[in-house]
């Protein structure tokens, strides 16, 4: 098609240039054009949270953001939180506490917890639960997902407070 | 110098069974790593997308795909017409009926699949899908299976003898055009007879409303066609991948070691993806006729419309009693609707599933059950929603009927139940519909969970809130929901349970490594149940190696042996039974070996834990480590070298596990509005392999009860259009809706299975529904409603306070 246009996007740290339809979708460019498929897509209207990343410091549903509203933006998904290496404190958590089963939801929850924590570090159950309701989980009932995120709350405060 | 650790210390060095093993999947999931089918990305592969129709009845005038081709970037577009040639514009069903895979001259339910766009990406897809014009002549519809039986309109003319006569369909003779079948159990004089002879007779209709599996990963599937070896590999959301090579093959004419069916991650399945659907049909042939890989993926409202809706059962029950409450006979009579075409997926010789186990966890000598599957103007499925096949419906069925005839007897519930519970040593118990329940320990299970909740205390507080609420002082009622269910699951013996002709056993190959770790292969599909953490647990225990030494694989049928899948509470019962037999037979060999090893006879050596002792002389061992070195580069006269074992189980039965759950809950009378106070689940799964999975699937399974009892629904206006395609309208409920459940358990061990797991994946979702749907009925209890169907959104509690007059 000849409407494409030039668009910039930082992803995880990297710089990325390409041309583009400006309809296509932030969720498309993400995982087709630039290979990360770790956010997914489950409902296509901004329901489900499967296909949530950080924009610009906020938690978007990359699933109804055109790549062209995403111009110049930064942002960060699931790839980006942590490393085999050195996995976020969110992603240990959820392993501990079993707060995952088929895995689907887990990207997109895991790094909508990162930025609720970011936004509220000492948040009660009922905070989690209010916080996390864009993000659908059909295996776990919720239940471990949310002592997951109390519980790798309690350790984020506990290393900050030995750290000052 | 190293320490010899204790037997205690041995042991829990293997994380075998009993143990909370941390998942080993949750390092991939958790880090965006997961391989599911839409992630797969093959060299030059071409994106699918149907055009589908807006009726839900209509004939098919023409399609014109003209300017749909002239879109750059369109490869084809297929119609029946197509298809026809190759025999495959209709595929048959797991019921023994067919379907369509793109509209043959009409449609029957909206969003039926008419066309398929081949196109070199998403976007050039859902462009062409527009473009596509197809002109309908709009038909009847019938969305109501009663008045279908009453219609003279046809919907399956194809099903037609000559002169419009009936011929019988795959379960028998049919009744009207629009009949599929009518599936009888029991003894219906017999139940007739003790009905009019009982002191009290009971009698509802409860309709279990039409829903859906919707697990967040939609159904889809990447067919490739390598054209120069001449094979297919067909990656996809495949809950049966074996079934799916089968019936690949045996539709397309492939033959069946030139199919590769892999199953990647699955994202969820919960029934959704055990059948076959147009979707996987259309992208092989695409992949046939492009010579490049083909991808096909639904969206949502695509998949809450067409692929796999559940349940859709209107149940009329009769129950009788004597007037102390001892139950007497059941009689069921099932008007099913199944949609356009008849696409249940249930065992060949059970046309409504398991249905007959609707008499529950109850002594019941006389019962009779009638199922009369019916076509309308929807879309085909009847899958099991996590349940093994109709369980929900039957427990559902029945634990609404004993609250109803609690009312009848104005008797506690909870007692009408515990003096009609098959007792502990009536098992096995031959039931009066034709199973044999193979364990299980009924008072013991409803005494704890009722003491647990402090039953007496619960029923004080009602009574209280009923005064309170009399008197003005409270606008707020409360429900105690109470459930003791029995689930039927591990299909099955394949002497009576198979899919269309492929029997239900299941299937486990191991491979011992010469440094002693190992590879094990199921014929199962994990789809979150964590089957790589305990599967590999069940073989720690079995054979002495430690649990993170084995790796577990599924999905790959090329290298994983034949076993019919993962749904029904299946896996545990039937390839984990398969799992320990084949641990087994690697045990037997080892145990000749280290008695060479040991230079004593093979009857002077017993397995200790992870080793293999000397009996008498525990000093004298070889580790299991040990002898599978010794089994690969030994020479040991008469045995072979290796150390590999395949088993193929056929379960002798059945397993039944059985649960105790108890909901409190309060009910705004003004807005409707619930509020789930405690939710107690006491489950029997038999033995338990890892806590922290079962409790896990527990809550999940919870979670979903909750969604179909308080909301969820696939409904339908009088034309036949889906009201509820989109997550807008669907309910699933988000962590905001959900409550904390305290789970405990009882263990009665499967007698006839090999370390005696039940299953539990599915126990919570058969067991959570009518709790929670009894724990609304039961709150309006006192003020005279026997009964209100779900699901119990706020609107229809507010319309059921309403109508008992408690708005003033």
């Amino acid at each position: 098609m000849s409407n494409k246009k030039h668009f910039k996007l930082t992803v995880n740290g990297e710089e990325q240039e390409f041309l583009a339809e400006p309809r296509e979708l932030l969720i498309h460019t993400l995982r087709e054009r630039l290979r990360q498929t770790g956010p997914h897509i489950g409902c296509e209207t901004s329901h489900c949270g499967a296909c949530t990343v950080t924009m610009n410091g906020k938690s978007v549903k990359a699933c109804t953001v055109f790549v062209a509203q995403a111009d110049g933006a930064d942002i960060t998904t699931i790839e980006g939180l942590g490393n085999p290496d050195s996995l976020h404190v969110l992603q240990e958590a959820f392993k501990e506490h079993h707060g995952l089963q088929c895995g689907f939801c887990t990207p997109g929850m895991i790094t909508r917890a990162s930025k609720l924590l970011e936004e509220n570090p000492t948040p009660t159950e009922e905070e989690v639960r209010f916080g996390m309701a864009g993000n659908i989980c059909r295996c776990t009932g919720y239940q471990n997902i949310v002592k997951s995120i109390l519980a790798a709350a309690s350790e984020m405060n506990a290393a900050k407070e030995a750290a000052e | 110098m190293n320490k010899e650790l204790t037997r205690e210390e041995r042991t829990d060095a293997l994380g075998g069974m009993g143990c909370k093993r941390k998942r080993v999947e949750d390092a991939r999931f958790t880090q965006g790593k997961g391989n599911y089918v839409d992630d797969i990305k093959l060299p030059g592969m071409l994106q699918g997308d149907f055009v589908r129709s807006p009726y839900a009845h209509a004939r098919i005038k023409s399609i014109d795909s003209s300017a749909a081709m002239a879109l750059d970037g369109v490869i084809a577009v297929l119609t029946a017409e197509d298809l026809a040639p190759l025999g495959l514009h209709w595929m048959p069903t797991l019921a023994g009926d067919k379907q369509m895979v793109l509209a043959d001259g009409k449609v029957l339910f909206q969003g039926q699949e008419v066309a398929f766009v081949v196109a070199k990406d998403r976007y050039i897809a859902a462009d062409a899908v527009e473009l596509v014009e197809v002109d309908y002549e709009e038909l009847p519809v019938l969305t109501d299976p009663f008045a279908a039986m009453e219609s003279d309109v046809v919907l399956r003319e194809d099903l037609l003898g000559e002169g419009g006569s009936l011929p019988d369909g795959a379960h028998g003779p049919r009744k009207h055009p629009n009949h599929i079948f009518t599936w009888e159990v029991g003894e219906k004089d017999a139940t007739e007879q003790v009905l009019d002879e009982a002191d009290v007779v009971a009698e509802e209709t409860v309709y279990y409303h039409r829903t859906h599996p919707c697990p967040l990963e939609t159904c889809g599937c990447v067919a490739s066609m390598d054209k120069v070896n001449g094979k297919l590999t067909l990656h996809g959301t495949f809950q049966a991948p074996h079934a799916i090579r089968t019936v690949v093959s045996l539709i397309s004419g492939i033959e069946e070691h030139n199919i590769r069916v892999i199953s990647p991650d699955i994202g969820g399945g919960f029934g959704n993806k055990v059948g076959a659907y147009p979707g996987y049909v259309c992208s092989v042939v695409a992949s046939i006729v492009t010579g490049v890989p083909v991808k096909w993926v639904e969206d949502r409202m695509e998949n809450l419309m067409t692929t796999a809706f559940a349940r859709d059962y209107h149940m009329t029950g009769k129950i009788s009693a004597t007037k102390e409450g001892k139950i007497t006979g059941l009689h069921c009579h099932v008007t099913a609707d199944h949609g356009g075409f008849d696409a249940c997926a249930d065992p060949t010789k059970f046309p409504a599933g398991f249905m007959n186990i609707c008499t529950g966890s109850y002594d019941i000598p006389t019962a009779y059950l009638a199922v009369d599957g019916v076509y309308t103007n929807k879309a085909p499925g009847g899958v099991s929603y996590r349940c093994s096949f109709r369980v929900t419906e039957a427990a559902y069925f029945i634990e609404r009927m004993v609250e109803v005839l609690a009312i009848e007897l104005n008797m506690d519930a909870a007692e009408l139940r515990r003096i009609n519970f098959i007792k502990k040593e009536q098992f096995p118990y031959q039931s009066a519909l034709g199973w044999e329940y193979d364990s299980g320990d009924y008072h013991t299970a409803w005494d704890k969970a009722l003491k647990a909740v402090d039953y007496d205390g619960l029923r004080a507080e009602q009574a209280q809130r009923v005064e309170d609420f009399k008197a003005g002082k409270t606008r707020k009622l409360m429900g105690v929901g109470l459930t003791h269910f029995t689930e039927i699951v591990g299909a099955g013996p394949v002497k009576n349970c198979d899919i269309l002709g492929l029997g239900m056993f299941d299937s486990c190959e191991i491979r011992i490594h010469p440094t002693g770790s190992a590879i094990a292969r199921l014929g199962t599909i994990s789809q979150g149940q964590g089957h790589a953490t305990t599967f590999a647990q069940i073989l720690a225990t079995e054979i002495g190696l430690p649990a993170d030494s084995i790796t577990i694989e599924e999905g790959d049928t090329d290298t994983a042996p034949y076993g019919l899948g993962t749904y029904g509470s299946r896996s545990t019962p039937v390839a984990g039974a398969a799992t320990a037999m084949a641990g087994r037979k690697i045990r037997a060999k080892a145990q000749m070996i280290a008695a060479y090893l040991l230079e004593v006879h093979d009857d002077d050596v017993e397995f200790d834990v992870d080793r293999f002792v000397v009996k008498g002389a525990p000093e004298k061992f070889k580790t299991m480590k040990e002898i599978a070195f010794a089994a690969y580069n030994q020479a040991i006269p008469g045995i072979e070298p290796g150390l590999e074992a395949v088993s193929y189980y056929d379960p002798p039965n059945m397993t039944y596990p059985f649960g105790a759950y108890v909901c409190v809950m309060d009910i705004d009378v003004d807005t409707g509005v619930t509020d789930i106070r405690r939710f107690y689940a006491l489950d029997d799964c038999g033995t338990r392999i890892n806590p922290m999975i079962i409790e896990g699937q527990v809550h999940g399974g919870l979670t979903e009860a909750l969604a179909v009892a308080l909301g969820q629904e696939i409904a339908y206006d009088d034309m036949g259009n889906v009201k509820t395609g989109t997550l807008m309208d669907f309910f699933l409920p988000t962590a905001w809706e959900v409550p904390n459940y305290e789970t405990d358990h009882t263990v009665t061990p499967s007698p006839h299975h090999p370390i005696g797991a039940k299953g539990v994946g599915e126990s919570p979702h058969v067991g959570g529904v009518p709790c929670f749907s009894n724990a609304v009925n039961d709150a309006f209890r006192a003020f005279g409603l026997r009964h209100t169907n779900m699901p119990h959104d706020h609107w229809r509690i507010w319309k059921t306070a309403n109508d008992l007059g408690l708005h003033g």
